[in-house]
Order: structure tokens, then C-alpha cells, then sequence
């Protein structure tokens, strides 16, 4: 309990100090965001005025706490390239990169354990070779380079899946929410289900490689120390066969240190959906974030940042709750 | 054993591979101006999007082929090479300094400046690297010096995070503890006696760094964020090239695959070097 609570409290200073180095970044920025959103013609009263709308007119201590005030209260401002309230523009578009980032941590899972499982039962072979080898590879290749890989082999060469945005444009959606792909499926609406995952799979499975190889490469470590221990052996004894023995015993004991760094390496692939997301068209806050960037909209900024940050600490904390649960040597510290 | 005189064989291969390609592709961006067949800049649309030279359509000394306004496709990869290179060694060599400096004297010390480093590192990692690298150039303003700058403002966590553990490690050993009682300075024993010891784990990070920053600059260029002028990029060309991969495939497949070699070398040649290094591995 205590180690959560501390746990927490670490969460909220490593908060406090994204918001200050975000607004720090953004206001040593040169180029005046109110210049560019005016006509040429506006006189210095219109650029005064704009000014005070946005509270740009105060000190940057003061400006710093009405803006870190206004979003402990839910506000973060309103975009200055969209005319919209911050809050509202991010919500719209978290469900498509929450999805995203799930599906991918998915893919990875289902590549990366079971190869893990074949190469610990194989474990001196050559297919274990072979599986390090693809490992190695998979790992050194980032998401990026993935994602054109995969767009010029499914997208251009075998054209199988959809290489841009989210959805089909012809489909009409009956959502009533933005996380489409939950929403299509409760509905029964597998028509949109398939296509909005052949449009996920590539950009998901770009992000997912790097992820793969590395639960694979732990896990099967993890595997190959615990399977000489004495329970292990047992089992081997009692005539199950090598496979029985790894997921019936092994894997329980093995999956712990893997879980820790499945965790920081999933804020690494969430991260990693902002280029993804570019490169595939894909509508999700990573896309809206690099135009954010280029339009100098800087509340829309400052709101996906934090929002990316809570994202990475969330996902820090459900790691280590977790780890705590299932660890019985913590669980009753 | 067999598998004793396999293995270092096998990563020697590796090694020399990845290095032999490194050499080669540096050696190129070096020499670009007196190797590139063409101006890389020079427009000519009458030959708009011509395809390398085993297909049909092909003109002979454009080798590649070239882009949507007739430039020379391998003059441009040979050029982009440059900035790949300059940026990677530029930046990789800064976020190193800082981070394995910062690194060192958190794990040697430990106590209140870990804490502080620690803290520090966390609220870094927090960001997601790419949009912080686009927010910095964003902010920075364009240019070859702003990208170099925002790579190591970003990077540098990943040798503080290793090389703290390591200098945590090498901190406690006998050696450490005996200079102490020869009565060495902490500092002096932090440069003299364990810096030595992590300098391995540097050099291989060094260079995973450098794959690292080749493609950080690939990233920017491909949002348009990365140097200001016309010079080839390889971030650049893929961008043109996912723009008419349906029409010229080629404008996206070789930048690519310069890309992927020089990445994968880089890597390959920090996991070698590692191992190398390495007493145990060794």
C-alpha cells in the first residue's frame, strides 16, 4: 500500500515537471503565434486584444499558473489553429490512438510469446538461433522504417490492406462514440470491424515488431533460468511433455520480469504512434500533434503532451500495481 | 566445443559486414561531390520520374532513375548520406557527453545528486521522443544545427539511465574502495578508475546512438521539420517517395534501403563492439 502511495506521489512530481519543461520549451519559442493567426492589415490594438484573450499579455510565472490552475480544473485552453476547447479536440481523437496502441501491444504479444515458448523448448537448436536472429533484427529496425517497409510491400506491392487514414471514407459510421473498433464490434457491425482493422493492422503491426522481439528475447530468457529448477524438473518427471511443462508451470514464474518491461516498452510504442500515425494517415492526437507543431498552436500542443505524459505514467503505475499483486514475496509489504 | 568457435566467428562477420559498410557509405558522403554522377539539385522535368536502369524507360547515366522534377536520384542519395552522417556523429557525440557524464556522477555518487539526476531522467522519459524532437526543431527553428541539438536534448537519457547503473555497480567493487583507501579523491577515482570501466557500455551506446540519430533526422526531414534548404535529405526523398509511391516506387525503395543498412550497421557494430569489450562475454 505504502509503496503505492509513494508510488503516486512520484507520478504526480514527474507530472508537475512535464508541465513546467512544456511550458518552458514553448514560450522561449521564437515567432508570435497571435502575428500569424491575424491578417496583414491588423493594427497593434487587434494583436493587444488577441493578446489578452489568450492571458499572453501577463507574466510568464503568472501565465504559468493560470494555465497549470486551468488544467487541474480540466481546462486546457482553447486551440489557437482550430478554434476549438483543447480538452475537447484531444478526447475526440484519444480513442483512435488508444486503439491503436492496444491492438499493437496485441500483435506483439501474440508474435512475441509464442515464439518465446518454441525457442525456450528448442533452446540449443538452431531454430533458437534462428528465432535470435529475427530478434535481433526485428529490434534494431525502428517503427518507422517498419511502417515504410510495410506500406511498400502490403500497400504498393501486394495490395492488401489500406495505407491511409482510419476508416474506408465511403462507409457511413452509426458511432456514437470514437473508439470505433469496440463499438463496431458490440454492435455487431463486423462489416466496419474488418475494415477498420485492415486499416489498423499495417501502422499496429509497425509498431508492434520492435515490441515482439523484445517480449520474445526476455521471455524466453526468463524461461530457459526457471527450467531447471527443481519444480520444473519435477513436472518433466511426473511425464508431461516439454511444452505441458512451460506453459503449465514455467510460464507463471518466468512472466514476472517480463511484465515490468513490457510496460516501459509499451509507453515507447504509445510514443512511437506519433510518427506511425503520420505516416499512415492514421486520425489519432499523434497526427494532430505534429500539426499542432506545425501550425504553432501552442495550448493544442502543451494538451497533447500532458495527455501523452498521464498516458506513460498511467501505464507505469497499472505496471507496477500489477507487478505488486502478483509478486506473493510483495504483496504483503 | 563447437559452439565456442562458432560464436566469435559469427559476430566477427557481423562486425566486419557492418562496419564495411559503414566505411563505404561514409567514404561516399565524403567524396559526394567528386562521385555524384549529377547535381542533386538540378531540375530538369523533361525527365520527371525516370525508373532505375534495368527497366524499360531507363535513360543511361541516371542510374536510379530520378524524382517527380527530373533530379538524379542516386547524386541525391549520395548527398543525403552527408547530413545522415554529420547529424549522427554531431549529435550521438553530444548526447553521450552529457548523459554519461550526468550518469557517472549518479551512480559514483549516489545520495542527493542520483536523486535529482533520477528525477530528472523520469520526467524525460515521460515525453514521447519523437514529438519532443519535433517540438524542440519547431522551436529551435529549422537548420542542421537545431536538429543536432534537439537529438542530444532528448538522448541523452538513454546513457545517463545505463551508465548510472553501471558506475552504481563498478562503485561498489574492491578496486574502488581500495583507491579510496589509498586515499585517492572521489573524483579522481570516478575518472581514473571507473570511467575506464564503462567505457565499453559507452562506446557500444555511442554507436547504437548514431543508428538512433540517422533516423531521428530521417523522422524530421520526413515532417518537413529538419534542415531549411534544398539539400538532399533521406528523411526528405522518403517523403517525396511515400508521396508517389504509386507512380515512381524507386523515390521511396533506395532511400529506404541506405536507411535500413546504415541503421542496422550501426547497431550490429555496438552489439560487436559490446561483446567485444566485454571480460565475461570475451
Amino acid at each position: 500500500m505504502q509503496r503505492i502511495l509513494i508510488r503516486l506521489f512520484t507520478m504526480l512530481i514527474t507530472l508537475f515537471g512535464v508541465a513546467v519543461v512544456v511550458f518552458i520549451v514553448i514560450r522561449i519559442a521564437p515567432g508570435d503565434p497571435i502575428a500569424m493567426m491575424l491578417p496583414p492589415g491588423a493594427t497593434d490594438e487587434d494583436v493587444a486584444r488577441l493578446r489578452a484573450l489568450y492571458g499572453l499579455d501577463k507574466s510568464l510565472l503568472e501565465q504559468f499558473f493560470v494555465w497549470f490552475g486551468g488544467i487541474i480544473q480540466g481546462d486546457f485552453g482553447t486551440s489557437i489553429s482550430l478554434r476549438q476547447d483543447v480538452l475537447g479536440l484531444v478526447l475526440n481523437r484519444l480513442p483512435a490512438t488508444l486503439e491503436l496502441s492496444l491492438f499493437a501491444l496485441l500483435i506483439a504479444l501474440s508474435i512475441g510469446g509464442p515464439l518465446a515458448i518454441w525457442g525456450a523448448r528448442e533452446r540449443g537448436t538452431s531454430i533458437e538461433a534462428g528465432i535470435d536472429i529475427a530478434n535481433g533484427a526485428a529490434l534494431s529496425i525502428p517503427d518507422f522504417l517498419w511502417g515504410l517497409v510495410l506500406i511498400l510491400t502490403f500497400g504498393v506491392l501486394i495490395p492488401v490492406f489500406g495505407i491511409s487514414g482510419r476508416v474506408s471514407p465511403r462507409l457511413d459510421l452509426p458511432f456514437v462514440s470514437q473508439f470505433y473498433l469496440f463499438e463496431s464490434f458490440f454492435r455487431l457491425r463486423f462489416d466496419l470491424t474488418k475494415d477498420l482493422l485492415s486499416h489498423m493492422f499495417m501502422p499496429a503491426l509497425a509498431l508492434a515488431l520492435p515490441l515482439a522481439a523484445i517480449i520474445s528475447q526476455l521471455l524466453k530468457q526468463s524461461l530457459k533460468e526457471v527450467m531447471d529448477l527443481d519444480y520444473v524438473v519435477l513436472a518433466r518427471v511426473k511425464g508431461f511433455s516439454e511444452t505441458q511443462v512451460i506453459l503449465r508451470e514455467a510460464l507463471k514464474n518466468a512472466a514476472l520480469p517480463t511484465l515490468t518491461l513490457i510496460g516501459v516498452q509499451f509507453t515507447f510504442l504509445i510514443g512511437g504512434t506519433v510518427i506511425i500515425e503520420r505516416l499512415f494517415s492514421y486520425e489519432g492526437i499523434g497526427n494532430m500533434a505534429i500539426d499542432a507543431v506545425i501550425n504553432r498552436d501552442l495550448p493544442l500542443i502543451q494538451g497533447i503532451v500532458l495527455v501523452f505524459a498521464l498516458l506513460f505514467v498511467l501505464v507505469n503505475l497499472a505496471v507496477d500495481m500489477t507487478y505488486t499483486l502478483l509478486n506473493p514475496r510483495l504483496r504483503n509489504a | 566445443m563447437p559452439s565456442e568457435h562458432t560464436r566469435p566467428h559469427r559476430f566477427n562477420t557481423r562486425l566486419w559486414l557492418a562496419g564495411g559498410w559503414l566505411l563505404f557509405a561514409l567514404a561516399l558522403a565524403l567524396l559526394a561531390p567528386w562521385i555524384a554522377p549529377h547535381d542533386p539539385l538540378a531540375q530538369d522535368l523533361l525527365y520527371g520520374r525516370l525508373p532505375p536502369f534495368w527497366s524499360e524507360g531507363a535513360e543511361p547515366g541516371l542510374w536510379l532513375g530520378t524524382d517527380s522534377l527530373g533530379r538524379d536520384l542516386l547524386s541525391r542519395l549520395i548527398y543525403g548520406g552527408r547530413i545522415a552522417f554529420m547529424v549522427a556523429f554531431a549529435a550521438a557525440t553530444a548526447a553521450c557527453l552529457v548523459g554519461s557524464t550526468l550518469g557517472l556522477i549518479a551512480g559514483y555518487f549516489g545520495g542527493w545528486p542520483d536523486r535529482i539526476i533520477s528525477r530528472i531522467v523520469d520526467i524525460w522519459m515521460s515525453f514521447p521522443p519523437v514529438l519532443f524532437a519535433i517540438l524542440l526543431v519547431a522551436v529551435l527553428g529549422t537548420g542542421l544545427h537545431s536538429v543536432i541539438i534537439a537529438i542530444a536534448v532528448i538522448d541523452w537519457t538513454r546513457f545517463c539511465r545505463v551508465i548510472r547503473a553501471e558506475a552504481m555497480v563498478q562503485s561498489r567493487m574492491d578496486y574502488v574502495e581500495s583507491a579510496r583507501i589509498a586515499g585517492f579523491g572521489r573524483i579522481g577515482i570516478m575518472i581514473k578508475e571507473v570511467l575506464p570501466n564503462v567505457m565499453p557500455s559507452i562506446i557500444a551506446l555511442l554507436s547504437l546512438e548514431m543508428g538512433i540519430a540517422i533516423i531521428v533526422e530521417a523522422i524530421l526531414s520526413f515532417v518537413n521539420l529538419s534542415i531549411a534548404t534544398d539539400d538532399p535529405t533521406w528523411g526528405g526523398l522518403i517523403a517525396e517517395g511515400r508521396l508517389s509511391i504509386h507512380q515512381a516506387w524507386w523515390v521511396l525503395v533506395f532511400p529506404l534501403i541506405a536507411l535500413f543498412l546504415t541503421v542496422l550497421s550501426f547497431s550490429q557494430l555496438g552489439e560487436g563492439l559490446k561483446q567485444r569489450f566485454d571480460p565475461i562475454l570475451r
